[in-house]
């Protein structure tokens, strides 16, 4: 049977309660009768035989590259970049397709008697990988054989001697990206695509860049001119990638280009019932969520973490491109859509969400405040083509704890951010003014450069992230959160669903209209 | 030096494997050359294992195989393991070849699979050893869910019973030299596995394991803790054209680049394989002693130790 697309259900008064993502828990919340629930496609059949698909997509490239093989010759210098752990999330469970593909092309390399291999981690400003997370990423076999001669290496955007200016866009945007990348003979960059953002010229302008060069399309200004960002044909980030990535390759940088689809089958069979529409739960799928729901909620905030951050999603790959980087991303945006499109018609008044435990950003660490804004505004809100799900004016609710915790590993400049910044100001286009003194602050840049901390100029990114949300909505509300943390980010606090509702109606006017986005499993909303 | 050998050594060589066998502290085997009277029909290749895969014999397999022979396998044996994600990528049934230096081996491998695989499969094993008495014969497909399998010459019953599992929805764990290699070198690799690959369409796991002859060799001794290295290489499938001894070479030739890994890196083992430069799992052409000084420490042994380098020389 194949698998059902997405689906639009309309609440009445015979519809179950609806699941909501709340943190390290859920909440079953009855909707108002005629509201929608956006429900994602089912996962899509994955490829047969994976590795085999990657083989034959390297040796027959999309666009006008040649075939992997003769790219290859001994004496070259070959770089390999792939993303990092901020997707796919949860992490999949081994083997990464990440790993799958390094292994195809290191065994053509091999095969052209290339020696000079160098691994790269593409980072960006992102915290560096555990060793954990780097095998998890690469595989043992990889990691064992790269690793201990110092090929394994993570980017390091604040390493001066190893970055290099290509040069000016015509909108006067700097490119400086990894030296040993751009002056490889070729550039193979490894994509895992989970959603619509990832991917094509973004990979090397954003994955292998400094800061110089990331503050040019990572600001309040491009996130605003960005509708959305999941839809690159009107995202100003992707324009201003694209500029950048087209000066790369004119400078002589010669990119491959590897990317991946990954099917929606995000939870363990045991945690199954999240994928299912409620009316369709099973007893095992009730007893599955009693028993989880039951011992989340009884269990310590730091256990209840770590056993979710433990969470491996069964993932496959449904599709890999290889190749010229447009030709590879345009393909590969059509298979991300054909797993997460949804058509939905209308805007609606009141969107609600229900945030769960992870994002892109805290991968085994701490949902801060910033990041549980920046999931909900930046990365939900944004998951539309065409319009917002929300109209102009309208109101989000969002579910979520939201603790007032960070992870003073991960996240240091987030704790300053949230103190100092936020306490003052949270219109993106103000917090903006110190910006610079974040980036550039000699502890936070140790950190990053050391630690397993992320950049000092990170939490202003996330919060730039949520700057056309900001901008579009009337209200923000979140049920179930810290109250003084939701203050803090500017937010409205609510203790139940009904009470949010009833102050949406505030903003909104009587007898509104309301959405749900039953996510995740991922789904991309196309409003018309 | 290079691999020439003296006559002297080379019959040195013989003479000290022959006592490697255990006879005459153990029964002589059968001269291929010379003709056996007609054996019991029930046991030997005609030995039926049809009852050892129904339900009641599979559980207590399996309760042996996860409360007996995994803690028991962790205990002695200490396995790493590399490469057992690549099993996520296949449907079941599949072929698992392995190269085989112990009667360790079987054990440790049924331990170290995931459920999916461990507790539907069946052990292709020397019908003229492990069901030659009755006992053994009820003992072997009780615990391991052995099948025997004609291992001398070509046996079409064999071949078919084998086949006819894997249609079922079995796993078959195959060692395709036919028998432990008598001093930690692969012995040449029989058709077999190919041939059934082939016929079924089933994929091929390639199964490196490493260190289980310093646990028990093929020379018996006592039984002593060891660390082992078992390594799963990416399934194979026999290409359009391939017929069955082309793929048996490439099935092979993939166990060899893994015990190249083992001793060195995946990377440098790949760049060998490219190159065609893949030492010999074979080992030199040369007397016993120079085979076993070749062969090295084992995984987890010390390489800089005296006593890991002397405790593979004992041929």
């Amino acid at each position: 049977m194949s698998p059902r697309p997405g689906f639009v259900l309309e609440v009445d008064r015979s519809t179950p309660p609806t699941l909501f993502w709340h943190g390290e828990g859920f909440r079953l919340e009855k909707l108002p009768t005629g509201s929608r629930v956006l429900y994602a496609p089912e996962p899509l059949d994955p490829l047969e035989d994976p590795v085999g698909s990657i083989r034959r997509a390297l040796l027959q490239p999309m666009g006008d590259a040649e075939p992997l093989p003769e790219l290859l010759r001994p004496g070259m210098k070959l770089t390999i970049a792939f993303d990092d752990v901020s997707l796919p999330l949860p992490p999949m469970r081994s083997p990464d397709a990440r790993q799958l593909v390094i292994e195809q092309v290191l065994d053509l390399a091999a095969e052209a008697g290339v020696d000079d291999v160098v691994l790269i981690c593409a980072l960006a400003l992102h915290r560096r990988l555990t060793e954990a997370e780097m095998r998890h990423c690469v595989g043992d076999r990889i990691y064992d054989a790269f690793a201990p001669q110092g090929l394994l290496q993570q980017h390091d955007a604040e390493d001066a001697d190893n970055l290099i200016h290509l040069g000016l866009t015509d909108h006067g945007e700097d490119v400086e990206i990894n030296k040993r990348a751009a002056t490889s003979d070729l550039l193979v960059y490894v994509n895992i695509n989970l959603v619509a953002m990832d991917g094509g010229h973004k990979s090397v302008a954003t994955g292998l860049a400094s800061y110089r060069s990331l503050r040019h399309h990572h600001n309040a200004r491009t996130m605003q001119q960005s509708r959305s960002f999941m839809d690159q044909h009107r995202s100003e980030l992707h324009t201003s990638n694209w500029r950048m990535g087209r000066l790369i390759a004119e400078s002589g940088v010669k990119v491959f280009q590897i990317e991946t689809t990954l099917n929606t089958d995000t939870f363990p069979p045991q945690m199954r019932f999240l994928e299912r529409r409620e009316w369709e739960w099973s007893g095992r799928d009730r007893a599955g969520f009693l028993a989880t729901s039951t011992a989340l909620k009884r269990t310590p905030d730091r256990l209840a973490r770590q056993i979710l951050h433990s969470v491996r999603s069964p993932y496959r790959m449904t599709s890999v491109q290889a190749g010229e980087v447009e030709a590879v991303h345009a393909q590969t945006t059509e298979n991300v859509y054909r797993q997460q499109l949804v058509a939905v018609e209308g805007q609606t008044d009141i969107l609600t969400l229900g945030l769960p435990y992870i994002c892109p950003y805290n991968v085994n660490s701490i949902m801060n405040p910033i990041l549980v804004a920046c999931l909900g505004l930046g990365y939900f809100f944004n998951m539309y083509k065409g319009r917002p799900l929300v109209r102009e004016g309208g109101v989000v609710i969002m579910s979520h704890p939201t603790p007032w915790a960070f992870h003073p590993g991960h996240h240091p400049s987030y704790i300053d951010f949230f103190e100092q910044v936020l306490s003052e100001t949270t219109d993106p286009a103000e917090v903006g003014k110190y910006e610079e003194a974040y980036a550039t602050d000699p502890w936070y840049v140790h950190l990053y450069r050391t630690g397993n901390a992320y950049h000092g100029v990170h939490p202003f990114y996330m919060w730039y992230w949520c700057a056309h949300a900001l901008e579009h909505l009337g209200a923000v509300i979140i049920v179930g959160g810290d109250r003084a943390a939701v203050r803090r980010l500017g937010f409205t606090p609510a203790s139940t669903m009904a009470d949010a509702l009833e102050m949406a109606t505030d903003v909104v006017g009587r007898d509104p209209s309301l959405t749900h986005l039953h996510s995740p499993p991922l789904i991309m909303a196309d409003v018309s | 030096m290079g691999t020439e050998m003296s006559g002297a050594s080379r019959l040195l060589g013989r003479v000290q494997r022959g006592r490697a066998d255990g006879f005459p502290w153990s029964a002589p085997h059968w001269p291929d050359a010379v003709e056996r009277a007609a054996p019991d029909r029930k046991l030997g290749v005609d030995y039926d294992t049809q009852w050892s895969r129904r339900y009641p014999a599979r559980l207590v397999r399996a309760m042996l195989l996860d409360n007996v022979s995994r803690p028991l396998a962790h205990l002695v044996a200490a396995p790493a393991v590399v490469g057992a994600e690549m099993l996520e990528l296949v449907e079941t049934p599949v072929i698992f070849v392995a190269n085989h230096a112990s009667h360790v081996d079987t054990g440790l491998l049924l331990s170290i699979l995931p459920r999916r695989f461990r507790h539907r499969a069946v052990v292709a094993a020397a019908a003229d050893h492990f069901f030659d008495r009755r006992w053994k014969a009820h003992l072997w497909a009780l615990g391991l869910g052995a099948i025997p399998i004609e291992r001398h010459k070509v046996n079409r019953r064999s071949a078919d019973t084998a086949a006819a599992l894997l249609d079922e929805g079995w796993n078959l764990i195959i060692f395709p030299e036919g028998g432990r290699s008598p001093d930690g070198w692969f012995q040449e690799f029989r058709g077999g596995a190919a041939y059934l690959a082939r016929r079924t369409g089933r994929p091929v796991v390639p199964v490196h394991i490493d260190g289980t002859r310093q646990i028990l060799a093929k020379d018996g001794g006592p039984l002593r803790r060891h660390r082992t290295r078992i390594s799963f290489g990416t399934p194979l499938t026999a290409t359009e054209g391939e017929d069955a001894r082309r793929f048996g070479v490439r099935i092979e030739t993939t166990i060899a680049t893994m015990a190249d890994e083992g001793r060195s890196d995946w990377w440098t083992a790949r760049r060998r394989a490219a190159a065609g430069t893949t030492p010999s799992p074979r080992g030199p052409d040369a007397a016993a002693w120079r085979r076993a000084w070749a062969l090295g420490p084992g995984p987890g042994d010390d390489p800089e130790a005296d006593e890991g380098r002397w405790a593979v020389s004992r041929h």
